[in-house]
């Protein structure tokens, strides 16, 4: 069965004091979909997630998640930010960073027992980061972080991996072993995507959102010049390598 | 030397520089990764309201300090996280009220005020054995709370984002962690004095620091380097016959300086032998 709705947004506004980072956005995300959010920059994309998370409240328009108001969700969501602003020298190393995802297993005041280590080994086996376990997190590239990241996302066994720009601060072949890593996860998890590359996004997702403070097309994964144009309010072009669109570039 | 372990007095010294080195090498650790050591100053200042309040009701300054230090770091806790001050003038604000509420009670307090200056700089060698006892108290409940919140504070101090939205209790968590500050000043004030007291907040934690990327053995090794700087510091003054608090703050700072330039030149080494 791939019909259940794990997210129902309907209707959602969201705004900053005078601005509006949400506008009416209603959005289904159903189980086992990846679902890519692409729009420019402060379009709200951000904000979408965090509403789903349960960490921005609406003002107005109702949002559930398995079923639940989303802050009782929260242990069945994975989330990955955008970039984790973290000092270089911290003092925790991959394994460290894996076991934090147990968090919310373990519960308040307890410490981590052998499940959790066990977790946090399979996550890290699964991508990649395993025999970099001793390593500080601040020494590893910006790549091999996200993947750690991935897995402190993994280690708390999500139903819904939530992904907040993942590949922004990391250079191009790790990029594509990034999207290698995730067409392996989307068998088992439905994912959501937020990315500004919208090239990627249109190769690895299933549905792509075109979100600019309104949500501008949902659908598969096939983009037109006129949806993208409209979600960006500019000329966007697109090449074509086959049937999905690979490329895209600004009009000069 | 064993024989200075007749008296009571250095008894009490020593102990009172192992708690300090205790309660400051464990919070000093959150204080320098959480970066809130000039929070941590402000409370530490601010403390001096109780000081001269405990002058004025003629109780037990140390019984102030620790009610004004607790109210201080709730009190930045509130403006930083409830309202739209920054931080930075939080803690100038909370500093300099807390500081002029100390001279005025003590100006309010009939005749001199005994031993004010032993508060302002650290009298390690006057602490009484009562207040040693408080000290030990102070340091258990530190660590009790530590042992309990370690996984939690690990998360908090790496990623507050990350820390929401798995829906840890953030907010109340940094409260707790002001009010932990609040207590190790505390400790510390008998020790290097109010005014120093964020230098054992930082030295053994930056000292330690370099040394590894595990927060536990961090903290571990941040309470031996807080025992070399307050017992070596002791001895030195004791030698050199100066003020016992700002010996083990300068015994500190020259031990520090000269560990960060031996790991600069050691960088430096290795960078220079590695071919490009």
């Amino acid at each position: 069965m791939n019909n259940r709705a794990i997210v129902e947004l309907d209707g959602i506004c969201v705004n900053y004091g005078e601005v509006t980072a949400l506008e009416n956005v209603s959005l289904s995300v159903f189980e086992h979909d990846f679902l890519g959010v692409i729009g420019p920059n402060g379009g709200g994309k951000s904000t979408l997630l965090k509403v789903i998370l349960g960490l921005i409240k609406p003002h107005h328009g109702s949002v559930f998640v398995f079923g639940k108001p989303p802050a009782r969700a929260r242990s069945r969501i994975g989330y990955v930010s955008q970039r984790s602003v973290f000092d270089r020298d911290f003092p925790a190393s991959v394994w460290d960073v894996a076991l934090m995802g147990r968090y919310d297993r373990a519960g308040i005041m307890r410490w981590y027992r052998g499940e959790d280590r066990a977790e946090a080994e399979k996550a890290l086996a699964r991508v990649g980061m395993l025999e970099h376990r001793g390593k500080q997190i601040g020494r590893l590239s910006g790549g091999q972080q996200q993947r750690v990241f991935v897995a402190r996302a993994l280690v708390s066994e999500p139903e819904l991996l939530l992904l907040d720009e993942p590949t922004a601060s990391i250079d191009s072949t790790m990029q594509s072993e990034f999207y290698e890593l995730l067409e392996q996860l989307k068998d088992s998890l439905t994912i959501v995507m937020v990315s500004h590359d919208i090239g990627a996004v249109s190769v690895h997702v299933d549905k792509i959102a075109c979100l600019n403070r309104e949500l501008y097309y949902h659908g598969s994964r096939e983009l037109t010049p006129e949806i993208l144009e409209a979600t960006y309010q500019c000329p966007v072009q697109l090449i074509a390598h086959g049937a999905v669109p690979h490329r895209v570039l600004k009009e000069h | 030397m064993l024989e200075v372990l007749q008296y009571e007095f250095m008894r009490n010294a020593l102990m009172a520089g192992v708690l300090a080195a205790v309660a400051c090498g464990v919070i000093g650790v959150y204080v320098v990764v959480k970066k809130v050591v000039f929070i941590s100053g402000g409370i530490a200042h601010a403390s001096f309201g109780g000081i001269g309040l405990g002058y004025f009701l003629g109780i037990n300054p140390i019984i102030g300090a620790l009610f004004f230090s607790l109210a201080s770091g709730l009190a930045i806790g509130a403006i930083i996280t409830r309202t739209r001050i920054a931080a930075d003038t939080a803690i100038g604000i909370l500093w300099a009220v807390g500081m002029a509420l100390g001279v005025a009670f003590i100006g309010l307090t009939p005749g001199y005020a005994p031993d004010l200056m032993s508060y302002l700089f650290g009298s390690i060698l006057t602490v009484p054995f009562s207040d040693v006892l408080l000290m030990l108290a102070l340091v258990a409940v530190i660590i009790a709370v530590v042992v309990a919140l370690y996984k939690e504070y690990l998360i908090l101090s790496f990623d507050e984002e990350y820390a929401m939205a798995v829906g840890m209790p953030v907010a109340r968590l940094y409260f707790l962690l002001l009010a932990m500050i609040a207590l190790t000043v505390v400790v510390l004030i008998q020790v290097v004095g109010m005014i120093l007291v964020i230098a054992l907040l930082t030295f053994p934690a930056a000292m330690a620091r370099q040394f590894t990327h595990n927060m536990k053995t961090m903290m571990v090794l941040s309470v031996l380097f807080g025992l070399l700087f307050t017992l070596g510091g002791l001895w030195l003054s004791y030698m050199l016959k100066l003020p016992s608090g700002a010996t083990i703050v300068l015994f500190g700072g020259v031990v520090l300086a000269a560990s960060l330039g031996l790991s600069r030149l050691r960088i430096r080494y290795r960078e220079t032998r590695t071919p490009a």
